[in-house]
């Protein structure tokens, strides 16, 4: 029988309720097969919920996952609205809208740091965290917290964003954008990471609707899916935006999308600021005195995907059912797809481009050898792989210009 | 001086083990690096295997599957070691402690030197409980 | 198409395999289908109709064990809920794994939290517990009152 080698990557994988354990089958560089094992971060958030009143089941699920601290009451909140037949006040959706599309500013930056710590690139990561702290601050200014940030309650939001921040928001935006777009210039014009991310990871436009995956994941291999245009909710009728959409598949394609989905934002923020600015203070919340017996269903576009809320309720003040799915649970099997036949070094690219939390990656990752069950690589070794591979790169391409 | 003040006298490493966590609190522990927090330039260092690290940070809730898994890493580690608890998960399992695969808050399982409460705690606040527990051994 | 004929065209095209089609609410639509049905509407939904799969969720009634699955019109904004009882004497059901992959990973932890069986699933293993717990229980089951 043929010689392979496991490396098993994980279990450490913070990302929504599964942090996961992806073991890659490898014969000598190449990857052959994949197999994940979940659970390490199972909490039994569904069952929990069965017993908190709707009030108290929105601080639970702004705990699923951190960096969506914001898509998953959304989404529940547009669910419980639905069941109860709630009209939210024009002003509450400008806000929820504002805190959402942070999020997707903070979360993005955040993939394009620990991207660029994958391939070996640490200036990259220095700076996109260092860009994204000015939106944390924002985010304190506004809510009171750097994360998990409790706006959201059924029929509107907590707190009002006072007139005196609306001109700080925009300074901070304005601060943030040409970081941005230096950043962009930076990854995008750099000849190595052409490299290292063109042709890797390949997602064809077939294997996104067999796997059903959604968000960046999908729109960068074509397939043109986002529920804020989909299924329109809060504000984003109101404003003007467009939905990016790339054809290639590849790990670039997706930065791209990242990327330029940034701007988005940010234009989107911006008008929904000047909205606030136009209309006078004014209501935020609809009192909602009890929710009838019945089911909804909610969705919100998180960073990563569509994230989807079921309650089922049956007149009390707790929900019988809560059905929760995170989008990275849809994206993360595409792995199946993006890493067999990738070498070993960009495996991890290709798994980091789908944009879990896999801060974990470089904790837990060991590489067996299968015959003698000895460690041979470590997490570490892994990621050093991965960029000694740019460096490699690097040196060829640059040893031939000069 | 106690052989233990002696051992974390200079640069301490770091090693982050993540429960069943919400990863806010490991977000927030690796903002530690980046230039705004910079523990680097006191030394410290996340590094990737246990083995090498003086402090092990445990944030998130531990469920029954990860449990076994924290043990292995605590026994893995060279001692003496500092173990720090992070955020309200790690201390009292938080939201999470009703959950059906809840497996007790960390100090049940392991001895725990530092606690950093605050979900999820600043990274000032992670500093903090650091530099305090240094300067009280 | 609009939710109205979506709901018609159902109606006409399986004719008594759906028991209900009723729009839930603005733009969702909640199906009553016979589980043995449910292959042959899935199939429909996906390739005819291009739906895309969400998820799915399976809920303990008491009476009897009942899943819905939850598929999407990216196109219309049409979520369509397809609901099936099961009997609990025998907890079973047709898998939609081999029509596509996405429900693969739901199937499994369906079978884990409530016991149910897919037939046909290529891969039943339990994808949460991995043998640490769980084993024989099923926690989103309601307990039984005497
Ligand atoms: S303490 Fe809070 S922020 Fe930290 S892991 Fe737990 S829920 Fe998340």
């Amino acid at each position: 029988m043929k010689q392979k080698t496991i490396i098993p990557v994980g279990p450490y994988h913070p990302l929504q309720e599964e942090p996961e354990l992806f073991k890659l089958f490898c014969d000598g560089e190449i990857v052959t097969d994949i197999e994940w094992e979940t659970g390490y971060n199972h909490r039994g958030i569904e069952k929990i919920n069965e017993s908190k009143t709707f009030e108290q089941v929105f601080f639970v699920v702004e705990r699923i996952c951190g960096i969506c601290s914001t898509s998953h009451p959304f989404a529940f909140a547009n669910a419980m609205e639905e069941i109860a037949q709630v009209k939210v006040p024009d002003r509450a959706k400008y806000i929820r809208t504002i805190i959402a599309e942070l999020e997707r500013i903070h979360s993005h930056l955040l993939w394009v740091g620990l991207a660029g710590h994958f391939i070996g690139y640490n200036t990259v990561f220095m700076w996109a965290w260092k860009y994204r702290e000015p939106i944390l601050d924002l985010f304190e200014i506004i809510t009171g917290n750097r994360n998990s940030y409790a706006m959201f309650k059924i029929g509107g939001v907590r707190r009002d964003i006072d007139e005196k921040d609306y001109s700080k928001i925009l300074k901070i935006l304005d601060g943030v954008k040409p970081k941005a777009e230096m950043l962009m210039k930076a990854v995008i014009d750099d000849p190595v990471i052409h490299m290292r991310t063109k042709g890797i990871g390949i997602l064809t436009k077939q294997d996104i609707l067999d796997y059903c995956a959604v968000g960046p994941t999908a729109r960068a291999s074509g397939v043109d899916v986002d529920i804020r245009r989909d299924d329109p909710y809060a504000a984003y009728p109101l404003v003007n935006w467009k939905v990016i959409v790339t054809q290639e598949g590849d790990v670039f394609a997706k930065a791209v999308v990242r990327f330029l989905e940034i701007f988005e934002s940010i234009s989107i923020i911006e008008q929904c600021v000047e909205k606030l600015r136009k209309d006078p203070p004014g209501q935020i919340d609809v009192k909602v005195k009890n929710i009838p017996e019945g089911n909804g269903a909610g969705r919100a576009e998180a960073p990563r995907g569509e994230v989807f809320h079921y309650v089922i309720t049956d007149g009390s003040n707790s929900p019988v059912r809560h059905k929760i799915r995170a989008p990275s649970y849809v994206n993360v099997a595409t792995f199946k797809k993006s890493c067999v036949g990738q070498t070993i070094s960009d495996a991890t690219l290709a798994l980091a481009a789908v944009d879990p939390c896999y801060c974990c990656t470089e904790r837990m990752a060991h590489v067996y050898d299968s015959r003698t069950r000895q460690r041979v690589l470590d997490g570490r070794g892994l990621i050093q792989l991965s960029q000694q591979r740019t460096q490699t790169l690097k040196k060829n391409l640059f040893g031939k210009n000069t | 001086m106690g052989i233990k003040s002696y051992c974390f006298k200079k640069s301490l490493w770091l090693y982050h083990f993540a429960g069943a966590s919400c990863n806010n609190c490991d977000i927030e522990v690796l903002d530690c690096l980046t230039p705004r927090y910079d523990v680097e330039r006191f030394g410290m260092l996340l590094i990737g295997s246990v083995r090498h690290a003086d402090v092990l940070l445990v944030a998130g809730s531990i469920n029954k599957k990860c449990k076994s898994r924290l043990l292995e890493v605590y026994h893995q580690a060279p001692k003496p070691l500092v173990v720090v608890a992070i955020g309200a998960c790690g201390i009292t399992g938080g939201v999470f402690a009703e959950g059906n695969t809840f497996a007790g808050p960390v100090d049940k399982i392991i001895p725990v030197d530092v606690y950093i409460p605050g979900c999820p705690p600043k990274p000032e606040a992670i500093l903090a409980g650091i530099v305090n527990f240094l300067n009280k051994s | 198409m609009d939710t109205q004929e979506f709901i018609d065209f159902m109606k006409f095209k399986f004719k008594h395999n759906v028991q209900r089609a009723f729009l839930r609410y603005r733009n969702r639509v909640l199906i009553d289908i016979e589980k043995d049905a449910l292959l042959k509407v899935a199939t429909f939904l996906y390739k005819e109709l291009n739906f895309r799969f969400i998820i799915a969720t399976g809920l303990d009634n008491v009476k009897a064990f009942e899943i819905t699955y939850h598929f999407s019109n990216d196109k219309t904004g049409l979520l369509a809920n397809i609901r099936v009882s099961i009997p609990k004497k025998k907890p079973e059901v047709e898998s939609l794994t081999p029509l596509f992959v996405a429900a693969d990973w739901i199937e499994r932890e369906i079978h884990e939290l409530l016991g149910i069986n897919f037939l046909n699933h290529p891969n039943m293993r339990s994808l949460l517990s991995g043998d640490n717990w769980g084993a024989g229980e099923y926690p989103y089951r309601k307990p039984v009152s005497e």
